[in-house]
């Protein structure tokens, strides 16, 4: 990095009060161009207002924004576009309905009636082909798998150009090697003369990823430096205020009976196309049984089809001996399986109602909380304080919205509600998605928890790291079918991003042999 | 049957059905970008009243049609104030919409008439059929098509327009998406609430004018309740189409033609109780309504917008 950083943005006095909370206060921040900059903070730092801000998203309560000097006024996303800032939000702004490339149309600031569809596809696959962001222009949104998704807002960016752009949590839905490619597409950026604004609460990222650092906790900048002059250890602590486990402990695993066994099952996915291949799988009690694979490869319809949630058109699953092939969600309820979904907001909870609503969702229909006909607000009060002094829910009150917490406590009151009902079976999906190490080091150490005390528990992760650090088993998917189950303890992790990229155990194994032979 | 009944049918198939069409295009423009107005009916009452009077008072069906379009937008703009700049509930002001229509209606209907009496019974200009040579000549067809009002003609360019409009348009793409994500439209720097302020009053407009085209083209007079629920076939006809406009000509031929059938029996003198032929193309549009609604279902295919009814606000946390 030869050429000479100039200053690209600066934040002057930012401060943005939303009802009840001081979500930024008083922000200072500088972004140089030729640089990745990562934004560094806990869940709720405050990290993704101070970016709605800079891209007109959010008006400031106070402060001012100067781009290469100029003081500037957003007051529309379109003020932010036209001066060159893109951001690629953590929930994306994608319509679901339309395909790629209509998404790809409807973000380029042409006016007219014409929408060029076959240039835009064109040039879609140029950009695809130059930066590996593979896309079908003609799928439709809701098709893709999240990190998929994330791909068409990347290109998105691409696409139009912008010199400044931001990205919310980008890696929280890649794999290890997509999120390598997306450092190397930043980094291309960046030698055109960008700025790149990284979200992230992951330190790996920031290490990997970034030329400076700032931390925010709590709507306050922290801490303003180079990331090669600071280690992990001090940036934890400077981000979540004390510090953190990197290795949580696991005991050897006693596994019992066979608690869950999925016999050869077949299922289709939303597109009509095979998503399951003939997968069979067994989980005992005291196990963790990971599931690694690229997004997209078929582990969403696993934990679907387990759940009830998805119909298999052959094969068997059973819990506890007891048949639950194609059952309705409730009698898979019944037959004692819990599950984690991927999608937190969008099925793991009714966002709008309150935590104490969410909590009793699967115990209302027993004693003590219904009694006959009706539902007892006193035992109600009593199961939910106790829940959320157990699982540490920080919440306003029992009666606050769910939508109003942060991802971490979201999660941690699903897997309140989950764990409460559960009859030793949790299919826990992206459990960690988008929680900061504070919050990620205690759900997994309620997923070890639970496993001690004798759950069998299916854990679906994109996070490989995830997966190995709980896993007892791993299998690994591809394209609807397992490449193989192998120990966390023995195997490398090259070895896991082999199969996950559509490699055989068996063939890799073979291969090994030859090497050593030869 | 004879070839006569048949044809005559036909021909009131094509007149019944248009005004259902413009009212059922108004709806789905508006409804794609994300605004529910049930006020169809009243809306087309008013327009039917207001433009009836105007083109008798001055003596030409053009000023009437004109006034139609004045009604649209007036209406439109209470509606997409209410709506969306004060977010009020859409459903709530849709059905205010309907009781305030019909009443002014009835009201107009007393009162604009030649000094201040009623407009029951009037004869006014009117858009009088004119036949289009050689096309009206088609056999069977060609003089139910080609022999109409000025107002039919301009229906036939008007469903490839919208269509085209809606699925092959940048205009239309961002209509569409305004309805599913404005979140996401407002991100890339597009106007959401002037989108569908634009849409609430050109749907307005297109209601407002399929009441005109009742009051000064297909019954070319003015009665109380002129439109006799006809708005609210065409929001039955909005979710039956799928939003799409194409499917809403065959919904509104199919209504248009029940409507003509019973129309000829009764004249025909048959057995059938007269109340239960009233009820008849009303009956069919729900039996219609539900087997598409299922089979859509089925095939998870249904088209309703997905933020359809819902309010936007920026800085909302979801
Ligand atoms: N639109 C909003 N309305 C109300 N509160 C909000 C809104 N957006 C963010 N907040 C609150 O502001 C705080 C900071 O949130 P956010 O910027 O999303 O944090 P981060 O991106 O660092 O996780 C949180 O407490 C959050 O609940
Ligand atoms: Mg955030």
């Amino acid at each position: 990095m030869n050429k000479s950083k100039t200053l690209a943005v600066q934040m002057r006095g930012i401060t943005k009060h939303f009802p009840g909370i001081l979500a930024n206060d008083n922000i200072d921040l500088d972004v140089y161009s030729h640089e990745i900059l990562a934004l560094l903070g806990e869940n709720g730092a405050g990290k993704t207002t101070l970016m709605n801000i800079l891209a007109g998203l959010y008006k400031p309560d106070a402060g001012q924004i100067f781009l290469k000097g100029q003081e500037v006024e957003f007051h529309s996303p379109k003020d932010a576009i036209t001066h060159g800032i893109g951001m690629v939000h953590q929930h994306f702004m994608l319509v679901e309905s339309l395909s790629v490339t209509d998404n790809i149309i409807l973000s380029l600031q042409s006016s007219g009636l014409n929408m060029h569809t076959s240039q835009v596809k064109k040039r879609i696959q140029e950009l695809s082909k130059q930066y590996h962001l593979l896309v079908d222009p003609d799928a439709a949104i809701w098709q893709l798998s999240v990190g998929e998704q994330q791909r068409v807002e990347i290109m998105r960016l691409l696409y139009r150009g912008a010199d400044i752009l931001i990205l919310d949590e980008p890696t929280a839905v890649l794999t290890p090697d997509e999120a390598t490619d997306l450092s190397k597409i930043l980094r291309k950026m960046t030698e055109e003369g960008k700025a790149v604004i990284l979200i992230t609460h992951k330190l790996n990222e920031v290490t990997a990823f970034s030329d400076r650092v700032t931390v925010l906790r709590a709507g306050h900048v922290v801490s303003n430096v180079l990331t090669k002059e600071t280690t992990k250890k001090e940036l934890a602590r400077l981000m979540v205020g004390r510090d953190i486990l990197f290795r949580l402990e696991k005991k050897k695993c006693k596994a019992g009976k066979a608690i869950l066994e999925v016999e050869h099952i077949h299922a289709i996915n939303d597109k009509g196309l095979p998503a399951l291949v003939d997968v069979s799988l067994q989980i005992c009690a005291g196990e963790i049984l990971g599931v690694a694979g690229v997004a997209g490869n078929g582990q969403r319809e696993l934990a679907e089809v387990i759940t009830g949630l998805r119909s298999l058109t052959k094969g068997k699953v059973l819990v506890n001996g007891q048949n639950i092939t194609n059952s309705t969600p409730f009698k898979v309820i019944n037959a004692g399986i819990s599950h984690v979904p991927g999608d937190r907001i969008g099925v793991g909870l009714a966002s709008n109602l309150t935590v104490s609503d969410n909590l009793v969702m699967k115990a209302y229909r027993k004693p003590p909380i219904v009694q006959g006909q009706l539902i007892k607000k006193r035992s109600i009060l009593q199961f939910v304080d106790n829940l959320i002094k157990v699982f540490q829910i920080k919440t306003p009150s029992s009666e606050t919205p769910t939508r109003l917490l942060s991802g971490g406590n979201q999660q941690r009151l699903i897997l309140a509600r989950e764990i409460t009902a559960s009859q030793g079976m949790l299919i826990a999906v992206y459990p960690s998605r988008g929680l900061d190490v504070g919050a990620t080091e205690s759900v997994r150490s309620i997923l070890l928890e639970q496993r001690e005390h004798g759950a069998a528990i299916l854990l679906i992760s994109e996070d490989l790291e995830e997966i190995t650090q709980l896993s007892d088993r791993i299998i690994v998917m591809y394209e609807g079918k397992i490449m193989g189950i192998v120990d966390p303890d023995t195997t490398n992790l090259e070895t896991i991003s082999l199969m996950m990229a559509g490699q055989a155990l068996s063939t890799i194994e073979k291969h090994g042999e030859e090497k050593t032979i030869a | 049957m004879n070839e006569a009944f048949v044809l005559s049918i036909l021909v009131i198939t094509i007149r019944a059905g248009t005004s259902l069409l413009y009212a059922t295009f108004g709806a789905i423009l508006t409804e794609r970008s994300g605004i529910q107005n049930l006020g169809v009916e009243g809306i087309m009452m008013v327009g039917a009243a207001a433009s009836f009077a105007a083109a008798y008072h001055s003596n030409s069906a053009w000023l009437g049609l004109l006034t139609a379009v004045l009604v649209g937008v007036i209406l439109g703009c209470i509606h997409a104030f209410l709506t969306i700049t004060l977010r009020a509930e859409q459903v709530v002001c849709g059905l205010a919409m309907t009781i305030f229509g019909t009443g002014l209606a009835s009201f107009m209907g007393q009162r604009l008439g030649p000094g201040n009496s009623t407009m029951v019974g009037l004869q006014g200009p009117a858009f009088e059929r004119i036949g289009i040579p050689f096309l009206r000549d088609i056999p069977y067809v060609g003089e139910a098509l080609f022999n109409q009002d000025i107002l039919v003609y301009l229906l036939y360019l008007l469903i490839p327009v919208i269509w085209i409009f809606i699925y092959k348009t940048r205009q239309g793409l961002e209509l569409r998406a305004v309805g599913e994500n404005p979140q996401a439209i407002d991100a890339l720097g597009m106007n959401v609430t002037k989108t569908r302020f634009t849409y609430t009053v050109l749907g307005a407009i297109f209601m407002a004018v399929a009441g005109a085209h009742l009051s000064l083209g297909y019954l070319q007079g003015w009665a109380d309740n002129i439109t006799g629920g006809r708005g609210w076939i065409a929001i039955a006809l909005v979710i039956f189409s799928t939003w799409n406009p194409l499917r809403a000509v065959l919904g509104a031929l199919l209504f248009g033609g029940i409507n003509a059938l019973q129309f000829r029996l009764q004249a025909a003198g048959t057995t059938l109780p007269s109340s239960f032929l009233n009820m008849l193309p009303y009956i069919v549009t729900i039996l219609v309504l539900v087997l598409i609604t299922w089979a859509e279902r089925r095939a998870r295919r249904l088209g309703t917008p997905t933020a359809l009814g819902i309010p936007f606000v920026r800085e909302e946390k979801k």
